[in-house]
């Protein structure tokens, strides 16, 4: 369970990253010297405008009319019943526009892109709701869109590929490395250092070199700050617990960050145990990797006794990354936040079983969030209460499924 | 004196411009390094940048992220690098070799404990693309303490106040990167009289050595950056006639022809 931690440290970790981008030991920006000049534009842009209240209200206003926010906090009564235990409230995420939390933050960037007068913005994506968000909101404010993709995912997800093209972008199979998220990573950056001066590079998920991680937080914290208010409105008083999925880790400190200072409330982030821990097939470097430097910060990786990343595994691409958010990884380390992890089966009977009982189709992500979430409440009582984050719907997910069953959709 | 800095001060006594080819350690195989690295010397280079294989090399482009791929297919670790290098240094006690890779596999073995080996294997300096003198946390300490070299980049988006800040830090020599990009990039024409006043504001800043590196790959662009440049650095040019050799009876003489080219055109310029 959470260590209690004084008001002290819990004002501390609210203010992090520190001014060079630093989350205690982890973050920073490890980069190539050419990268350093454009990561000091946009941290200098990225806090000129998070003070203007122009690009505020536009960005609010995006988020209202556009993505459909806020997203509703749902009481999840007949899965709470069958759980039997702590009340579960669903943070439908889900329902943005493009299906997934993804979006607040592509806007959040695009419209950062617009004001730094950038032509051309580029993204990487795993699964595909990363690239689907950025390709959605370039097509609306009319700006070219390269998406890069592992060459596995592209085969994997097929459909979003589709949905990225539909939508105006050009989708470039990665076929270095593992073929799967950071090797588009990476070759999003190898662009962004080619063509640096008309380029914005939209990151997906809260790792990177600073600013990123502060960045995205800040735009996915939406989710959090709203939860907070519905909760309070709906119960009169706080949750006891939140739980979301950890991939980079960006839905989950989206909801996790305006709750920090509320010490009463656990935190637990879930990551992805693919075929369990102990196989070594898994995707979950808080809980059985170690710090290194990946991708631009230090943070917990997964890596071999050489320093080589090493390949992930997961049934979720979107949580199938062998990094994390610098600040999860201190969270962990300060005992503010709870690193679990789920396995592939778990997940998937957790899908199944929300769609059944809810009649709402989780993400395979999500429902890594959902498996964790049903055995805490089953240990917990029913005046208490639990607000998960269903970071995303599970439309994508269906074939996934299907071939797992042998069914052929 | 440092062997780096012995061995640019016999340049310039010469007259001459240093070339220093970058091979990826490991690549094609493990035995083949060190006899690639007396190769190298052989027809002339001056000292030798040797690449630790990682498995996400951000910076690099296909060329040299395919050596990586390569090295490591067959393991090549950070404690073979060093093997090598105190291979290589039991038949050439002169010739200054720089490592050159990405901070994971050093942050892993330990800052002390890597520069200690290294320093004991006969490394002279190491350039760490991914750790900008910002992010030092007993790096510098540790590379100092045990003789060897921190090398840093700089670019064509370094600005000049970040010219002096990187420059107080850097000791061997000053990397510059000439274009905006990967490593094997490049294909206009060098552009001598503007790399030239790039290179003067850098020395306005540091009495080091300047190279030039990235998009160097044949005769005329080695010869055009050895006008301005006091070192020039040739990789992808090379890997790439490793990759097409491979572990073939000809791949020393393919190699060797490369660098003689290179450095026939240097001393012409």
């Amino acid at each position: 369970m959470t260590k209690p931690l004084s008001p002290e440290t819990i004002a501390e970790l609210l203010a992090l990253p520190d001014a060079r981008g630093h989350f205690g030991p982890y973050g920073g920006r490890f980069v190539a010297e050419t990268l350093m000049h454009a990561l000091d534009e946009l941290q200098e842009a990225y806090e000129r405008y998070l003070q203007d209240p122009d690009f505020q209200r536009e960005f609010d206003d995006d988020l209202r009319h556009y993505v459909g926010r806020p997203s509703p906090l749902y009481f999840a009564e007949r899965w709470t019943k069958k759980v039997g235990g702590a009340r579960i409230y669903l943070k439908r995420e889900d329902l943005n526009h493009t299906g997934a939390h993804k979006v607040n933050n592509t806007i959040g960037q695009a419209l950062l892109a617009k004001r730094m007068g950038k032509k051309r913005i580029i993204a990487e994506t795993g699964a595909g709701q990363h690239g689907v968000a950025s390709a959605t909101v370039a097509a609306r404010l009319g700006l070219e869109c390269v998406v890069y993709m592992g060459a596995d995912d592209i085969e994997r997800q097929a459909i979003n590929v589709y949905r990225m093209k539909l939508l105006g972008a050009t989708v470039v199979a990665v076929t270095s490395g593992s073929r799967t998220l950071k090797d588009a990573l990476n070759e999003a950056m190898r662009d962004w250092v080619t063509n640096i001066d008309d380029t914005f590079y939209i990151i997906g998920t809260v790792a990177g070199p600073h600013p990123y991680p502060a960045m995205v937080r800040d735009f996915q914290c939406i989710i959090g700050r709203e939860a907070r208010e519905q909760i309070l409105e709906q119960q009169g008083s706080l949750p006891d617990a939140l739980v979301a999925c950890v991939g980079g880790g960006s839905n989950a400190i989206g909801l996790f960050h305006p709750f920090i200072g509320d010490a009463e409330v656990a935190i637990y982030g879930v990551e992805a145990a693919g075929d369990g821990i102990e196989t070594g097939k898994h995707a979950a470097p808080l809980s059985a990797g170690r710090p290194g430097v990946l991708h631009g910060n230090r943070t917990y990786l997964m890596e071999d006794r050489n320093g080589q990343i090493i390949e992930t595994h997961s049934i979720s691409a979107g949580l199938d990354y062998p990094g994390v958010g610098p600040e999860h990884a201190w969270l962990k380390d300060t005992g503010r936040a709870n690193y679990v992890s789920v396995t592939d089966s778990e997940a998937l009977a957790a899908f199944h079983e929300l769609t059944r009982v809810e009649g709402i189709i989780p993400a395979l992500e999500s429902s890594h969030a959902l498996a964790y979430a049903s055995k805490l409440a089953a240990s917990m009582s029913p005046e208490q209460s639990i607000i998960v984050n269903l970071s995303g719907r599970g439309d994508k997910d269906i074939h996934t499924v299907a071939r797992l069953e042998g069914i052929k959709v | 004196m440092s062997r780096i800095a012995a061995r640019f001060e016999a340049l310039k006594g010469a007259g001459r411009k240093a070339l220093i080819p970058f091979i990826t350690a490991g690549d094609p195989s493990l035995a083949a390094t060190v006899p690639l690295m007396h190769r190298l010397v052989e027809e002339g280079a001056d000292l030798i940048e040797l690449g630790v294989p990682f498995s996400d090399p951000m910076a690099d482009g296909p060329v040299i992220q395919r050596a990586s791929e390569r090295a490591l297919k067959h393991h090549t670790s950070l404690v073979h690098v060093l093997e090598m290098v105190a291979a290589f240094r039991k038949d050439d006690a002169q010739t200054p070799v720089i490592l050159m890779g990405y901070l994971n596999p050093i942050e892993v073995m330990g800052f002390e404990a890597f520069a200690k080996a290294a320093g004991e294997a006969g490394v002279d300096g190491v350039l760490t693309v991914d750790i900008p003198p910002e992010e030092d946390d007993g790096y510098l300490t540790a590379m100092r303490a045990n003789g060897l070299a921190p090398i840093f980049l700089l670019s064509p988006t370094t600005r000049d106040a970040r010219i002096a800040k990187v420059c107080a830090v850097a000791s061997g020599f000053v990397y510059y990167v000439s274009l905006k990009g990967v490593t094997g990039a490049g294909n206009a024409a060098m552009d001598t009289t503007a790399l030239g006043e790039r290179l003067d504001a850098i020395r306005r800043h540091t009495p080091l050595p300047v190279g030039v590196g990235f998009g160097i790959k044949d005769g005329p662009s080695a010869a055009s950056a050895a006008k301005v440049a006091d070192a020039v650095i040739v990789g992808s040019a090379l890997v790439k006639v490793i990759e097409a050799e491979g572990a073939d009876d000809d791949l020393l003489d393919a190699v060797g022809n490369l660098i003689r080219e290179l450095r026939g055109a240097m001393d012409a310029a």
